[in-house]
């Protein structure tokens, strides 16, 4: 069992546990143990992208000291990787990394945590570089590998019929992405790992509105409508995220999508995990169906399949 | 000479609002600002460290350093430059408590602006009560109520955060939900409170209320001093 | 500084060097809800005319996708001029949205991620 520290970030640890629960769980089948950074903050979920925004930084920042302090303090041995689930998590700190490359703006962070010392559950030393942010998808990749994940499927996914959808932030920018822009083909690989019958989505990695959820409703609704109706077309049965914000918008707003055009039929939205942990023959609590967070229900579908 | 009569003995200079005062070393910023001939009418209280009407901010002079007290607790230093800040505005949703549960998006519910937090730690460094007010408001962002609770439960809502924040949150009245919710869904209930209240409802002590309400004031004010207290 | 510097600076971006081939309107997913097309807005960059794009819903309605950025062949950060665009209106202190004004049963069901990058993107 390999330790690597985890971040797990707001949204896995609320709307979208069933992508942490079956994460962890899949992570520990595939020999590798999350160990969840003894502390931690949001980490800010989009890096600021102005050239002048110092404090926007901090939050990603704070988070990679955090792995920093784990090696200090022997939770993990030597090791400089920090996984997480969530997309935007993924991204910011990939991102802050970048950021940080500037010797100027790396030494103007750490003089301003440098007075933190002075205070109760202050950060203690500055960050030194070199944490590396790595997505669980590429964890899959190149650590653990498509053969192996193929070894430990009990129950393949036959025929079920899987659209995958990556959004924007695993793959864009180029600097920061796991896989090809244009043309990603991490979730294909898996779901093909699974056993599952693989859905051509043309819209995969286009953007489902992001935070416009929160006051432009309407321009989701429109996204969500086009980012379901393609792939349902070509006989897709449920869509598999990697996102929790895409994940919400292309589950809850489907009731937004249906008041728009009425022609939109109700499709399941899962992350991948969950169908890993399916595949494993995982305990069905490490599924995350059951937790009331799914609002298109994937059951239906699974007990059809003869999954569930 | 002892050290503490020395420390009265010698002076310091510390300016109250721009206005230059000497005042005898050792006082607290309270003391010294009411032997320099002010009188509260706001920003103080319990004197002792509690109720958090004190709030005071602080630079020393040759620093740059903008600091956070609390005048009760604080002694003077020479060079400090003090002005107090009586009262935070800070608008506090209304919320039945029975009506609530400690899902994970309560606090988003009626403080969405937590989300603002740009985890900037100055709430933490503005905390004259030493909290983790950081970590309290991100734990909030997660729904972590019972980490909100205990890592507030020292919070005196003496509102500095509140106006350090530049993202305009007020963390204590965030840390004032999460203790509540803590309160009524992890606390064990105490026994002997609900006995008592039973037994004050069957009337048990209603002979004695209605004699002490029968009573003159001098004779009230008499009895309230020879009461008998708990001691130390 | 003036606005057009100003968006440069913040932005970190050569905005002349766009050639106005539309590619980035072409990727945009949002490019039905805009008033200015991405294409237009840069447009307005190069010719100074800043006044007229912090009329518009552009910037706003930007999602930060990159796709934009993804395809130009200049190699162009659109994203990032626009949070330029942003951040001109932000730092004057105008909020694009007002949160106390969010429903109640939408904050029950948000995911946490969905509001702080939301209010990163529109408060200031
Ligand atoms: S948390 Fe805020 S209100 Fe509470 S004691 Fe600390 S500074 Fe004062
Ligand atoms: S001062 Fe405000 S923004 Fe900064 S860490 Fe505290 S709550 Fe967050
Ligand atoms: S007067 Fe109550 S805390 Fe200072």
């Amino acid at each position: 069992m390999v330790k690597i520290p985890y971040y797990p970030g707001c949204a896995v640890q609320t709307t979208a546990r069933n992508y942490s629960i079956s994460g962890i769980a899949v992570a520990k089948k595939l020999g590798i143990e999350l160990v969840e950074l003894p502390k931690w903050n949001c980490c800010g979920v989009f890096p600021s992208l102005a050239t002048d925004d110092l404090m926007r930084h901090l939050a990603p920042i704070r988070n990679l000291i955090h792995v920093q302090e784990m090696n200090e303090n022997g939770i993990v041995q030597n090791e400089n990787r920090v996984i997480t689930f969530c997309s935007m998590c993924y991204h910011t700190l990939k991102e802050a990394n970048l950021f940080l490359k500037d010797a100027e703006k790396m030494e103007k962070i750490n003089t301003f945590l440098e007075r933190e010392k002075e205070f109760v559950g202050g950060v203690k030393e500055g960050y030194k570089g070199g944490v590396e942010a790595l997505d669980f998808l590429e964890v899959l990749r190149d650590i653990v590998g498509y053969d192996r994940i193929t070894k430990e499927v009990k129950k393949p996914l036959k025929g079920l019929k899987v659209a995958p959808y990556y959004g924007c932030l695993v793959l864009r920018p180029r600097e920061i992405g796991i896989d090809d822009p244009e043309n990603p083909t991490i979730l294909e690989d898996i779901l093909e790992a699974l056993g599952a019958e693989v859905i051509d989505n043309p819209n995969r990695t286009q953007c489902c509105g992001s935070y416009h959820t929160v006051d432009r409703k309407d321009i989701v609704a429109k996204l969500t409508y086009d980012n379901l109706v393609y792939p349902i077309r070509n006989g897709a049965e449920v869509i598999v995220t990697c996102c929790p914000l895409c994940t919400f918008n292309l589950d809850h707003r489907q009731k937004e999508a249906r008041k728009l055009r009425r022609d939109l039929q109700e499709i399941p939205v899962m992350y991948y995990t969950q169908l890993m942990a399916i595949a494993f023959g995982l305990d069905k609590q490490f599924w995350g169906v059951d937790l009331g967070l799914h609002y298109v229900d994937p059951k239906p579908l699974l007990k059809a399949k003869n999954l569930y | 000479m002892t050290e503490a009569e020395r420390e009265i003995k010698e002076k310091v200079r510390i300016y109250i609002m721009g206005r230059e005062y000497k005042v005898p070393a050792g006082l607290t910023i309270m003391k010294a600002m009411e032997y320099a001939g002010y009188r509260f009418i706001r920003s103080s209280g319990c004197r002792g460290g509690f109720c958090g009407a004190c709030a005071t901010i602080y630079r020393v002079k040759g620093d740059y350093k903008l600091r956070m007290a609390l005048a009760c607790q604080e002694t003077v230093e020479d060079g400090m430059y003090i002005s107090q800040i009586p009262f935070t505005p800070a608008e506090k949703p209304i919320y039945n408590l029975e009506e609530l549960s400690p899902s994970a998006n309560v606090f988003l519910e009626y403080y969405p602006e937590i989300a603002k937090c740009v985890s900037c730690n100055t709430c933490t460094k503005a905390c004259p009560q030493d909290l983790e007010v950081m970590d309290y408001v991100q734990a909030a962002l997660r729904g972590d109520f019972q980490e909100v609770a205990s890592l507030s439960f020292d919070c005196i809502a003496c509102g500095l955060c509140a106006t350090r924040c530049p993202a305009e949150i007020v963390p204590y009245n965030i840390a004032l939900l999460a203790r509540r919710l803590y309160g009524k869904y992890v606390m064990p209930k105490a026994k002997h409170v609900e006995e008592r209240i039973k037994e004050i409802e069957s009337g048990k002590f209603n002979e004695e209320i209605q004699k002490l309400m029968d009573t003159g004031l001098r004779d009230l004010k008499e009895i309230y001093e020879k009461r008998e207290i708990e001691p130390e | 500084m003036d606005l057009v510097e100003k968006v440069k600076s913040i932005s970190g971006e050569d905005v002349l060097s766009c050639y106005q081939c539309g590619l980035c309107s072409g990727s945009c997913p949002v490019r039905f809800a805009m008033d200015l097309s991405p294409t237009q807005v840069i447009r307005l960059v190069q010719v100074g005319n800043i006044e007229k794009i912090l009329e518009s819903n552009t910037f706003w309605i930007c999602s930060t996708c990159f796709a934009c950025h993804a395809r130009c062949p200049r190699e162009i950060n659109i994203t990032r001029i626009m949070e330029a665009l942003r951040q001109i209106r932000l730092r004057r202190d105008q909020d694009k949205i007002s949160v106390n004004k969010i429903p109640k049963e939408e904050l029950k069901i948000l995911p946490p991620i969905a509001l702080v990058s939301n209010f990163r993107k529109t408060t200031a």
